[in-house]
């Protein structure tokens, strides 16, 4: 990054530099590519086993003293449980933007309304309080943010592009405002004692507690896993394919016979629900929310961790999302002046990698190749 | 890019009006539109029949109407008066992805594929028409699902397959060469199933030996059950394929019979093979 500056200058006198560039990018991607390949290679069962290894890994993360990973001025689990639910946003952003290609820039509108349906609905302080347990608490949160989707995408998704990015930048907005002003969510006061999830350790203390922050590291993980698979599940059905022929030319799709605009609104409600569920998880770990947390910022920041990892693909939007909520938490000096570095990382990122750091070189490849066996071999049969 | 050879061309088209006796059952009917854009009238009380299993050529000079009639046909504009009827439902107002589900599949005179996706993808978008999975059904893996998927993937083959491209199944379409992309959107349109597949100038941009190719192709089309419109520049692919054919002119219709009476239509000759814009 630090050697980009001035190469950029340079590239003003001649091209050379800026194109030398590209060419060594080029070459990054053709390994990247490479490596693909070879991950192919390997048998599904080996594949699979490694997939459980990273995921071992990851839940062990918290337990690990690992050198340099953990951060030093703040409690490691806690930020690790950050992580995952960034994690969770950028999948849900992902549907959206990455897939469906629609631009959403009031994702943060959706995790609000995740955040205060548990709030409002669990916290005993609310005057809309249910005796609801916290596990019915979260699909109500998810199903109320999917209404809140499909409400704003029904009228809205026969907009295109701009205009679209435009109506969701005001629906954040809209959400963030009725927060500050609605007597039940009480603004800046807030929501306190939001319910956290059930159960005990045998000596009476609570697992979801505040000073083992880890249990809520492992639910948030494991959401984010189930939620990941599923995601994967639709990208390769008739759903993911839809979407990115939507993706690619509206027009064209429908002249093709997608049903652009149902698509279009399952993308938004899946997204929706995805975000209201990482809303929802936030609110519960805090304990406490009021509308600080819901500002245009955040939800600048959730398009930011997926554009810089690389719509479209899981594994660039789980890193955009992870360089985003951990990098700040790591170099805690740097923090206020963290959206200055993503600006700037942004362009750069722009420039040499419009696609994001791991750009999405279509799943496609590896279903086709054994679809393409299966179809010879019934070829063969008939 | 093809330029209209000019009069007097041999007469090989007889091979594809041979079969002009069909069954004459109108698939489509065209009736009476007329679709304006502000002050301009693109199609002025347009009204042709596709007859079932035939492939009627449509004609004209650069700006007579041509796509705009693909376009009202299938959905993209809604004429300003007029119906059109495909087996004597009416298309007018209903839905683009509905119109392709009846049974009218297109290819577009600058090809639009989706770039980023591979060309079996292309053609599993396609066949995707005739599938009911949603989301609930891809999330569960149910077993219409799984059904869907695997003909699917079978019927995509096979028509890329038929298109002669195969072999370029896991690429992106965006990387494929010219030729194979036109061909690409031809498979992709016949695995939506349609009972009248429209091709807007499949031709441009091929060379003598690729024209003769497609003409093949066009007539396996039609011997596979599907009736074929066809929009193009090039006279000679259009008299040598095509059992009919339908001009037009500055959005009106001046002829409509069989290829040879067309060529000697003065109207036609007139409108069309003199006119310099063509051979620009």
């Amino acid at each position: 990054m630090t050697s980009t500056g001035p190469g950029g200058g340079k590239a003003r006198q001649g091209n050379p530099v800026m194109s030398a560039l590209r060419t060594a990018d080029n070459r990054r991607l053709a390994g990247l590519s490479a490596m693909r390949s070879r991950w192919r290679a390997i048998p599904r069962p080996v594949r699979i086993l490694f997939g459980v290894a990273v995921a071992v890994f990851f839940y062990l993360l918290p337990n690990l003293a690992i050198p340099l990973i953990p951060t030093p001025d703040t409690n490691f689990a806690s930020v690790l449980f950050t992580v995952a639910v960034y994690v969770l946003v950028g999948v849900g952003l992902n549907v959206v933007i990455g897939l469906a290609g629609l631009l959403d820039l009031g994702y943060i509108g959706f995790f609000a309304v995740g955040a205060y349906s548990v709030a409002i609905f669990g916290s005993p302080a609310s005057p809309l309080a249910t005796k609801y347990p916290w596990l019915m608490l979260i699909p109500i949160a998810i199903a109320l943010s999917m209404v809140s989707g499909v409400i704003l995408g029904g009228p809205t998704l026969r907009l295109r592009g701009d205009y679209l990015a435009i109506v969701t930048l005001g629906f954040g907005e809209i959400v963030r405002l009725i927060a500050v002003n609605w007597s039940i969510t009480k603004g800046q006061i807030g929501i306190p004692s939001v319910p956290a999830p059930p159960g005990h350790w045998g000596n009476g203390d609570p697992i979801f507690g505040i000073i083992d922050t880890r249990p809520f590291y492992w639910l948030a993980l494991t959401v984010v896993l189930i939620c990941m698979f599923g995601v994967k599940l639709l990208e390769s059905s008739r759903v993911g394919r839809s979407w990115l022929a939507i993706r690619e030319d509206e027009d064209a799709a429908e002249l093709m016979g997608v049903p652009a605009f149902k698509f279009k609104l399952w993308a938004f409600a899946i997204g929706a629900g995805l975000g209201g569920l990482s809303g929802a998880l936030f609110a519960s770990r805090q304990g406490f929310i009021n509308s600080n947390s819901f500002d245009v910022l955040t939800s600048m920041l959730f398009v930011a961790a997926v554009v810089l990892g690389g719509s479209g693909n899981l594994a660039g939007v789980t890193l955009g999302a992870v360089l985003i909520s951990y990098l700040p938490e790591r170099f805690r000096g740097f923090a206020d002046k963290r959206f200055l570095v993503f600006g700037l990382a942004l362009i750069v990122i722009m420039i040499f990698r419009p696609q994001g750091l791991i750009p999405s070189r279509r799943r496609a490849v590896e279903l086709e190749d054994r679809k393409r066996e299966a179809a010879e071999e019934a070829t063969a049969n008939v | 890019m093809s330029e209209v050879d000019t009069t007097g061309e041999p007469v090989q088209g007889a091979a594809g009006g041979g079969a002009a006796a069909r069954q004459t059952r109108p698939l489509l009917e065209v009736d009476d539109v007329v679709m304006r854009f502000g002050g301009v009238t693109a199609l002025d009380h347009v009204s042709f029949a596709v007859n079932e299993g035939e492939i009627l050529g449509l004609i004209g000079p650069n700006g007579a109407g041509k796509t705009t009639c693909f376009n009202v046909m299938t959905g993209v504009f809604r004429p300003t008066t007029g119906q059109v009827r495909l087996n004597g439902r009416p298309l007018v107002s209903r839905s683009r992805h509905q119109i392709t589900r009846l049974g009218i599949a297109r290819t577009f005179q600058n090809i639009r594929l989706f770039p980023e996706m591979t060309a079996l993808e292309n053609v599993l978008v396609g066949t995707d028409a005739r599938h009911r999975t949603s989301v609930p059904g891809a999330l569960l893996r149910l077993p219409r699902h799984r059904r869907e998927e695997r003909a699917g993937r079978a019927k995509a083959h096979e028509l890329l397959d038929f298109m002669g491209i195969g072999s370029t199944a896991n690429q992106l379409a965006r990387n494929l060469p010219y030729g194979d992309q036109r061909r690409l959107e031809i498979a992709r349109a016949l695995a939506t199933e349609p009972a009248l597949l429209c091709l807007d100038e499949p031709a441009a941009g091929f060379n003598p030996a690729e024209k003769e190719e497609l003409l093949e192709l066009i007539r396996r089309i039609r011997d596979r059950g599907q009736t074929v419109l066809l929009i193009e520049h090039d006279m000679r692919l259009v008299m040598g394929v095509t059992d009919r054919i339908v001009v037009l002119e500055f959005g009106r219709k001046i002829a409509d019979a069989v290829p040879a009476e067309v060529r000697s239509d003065p109207k036609v000759v007139a409108a069309y093979l003199g006119v310099p814009d063509d051979a620009a």
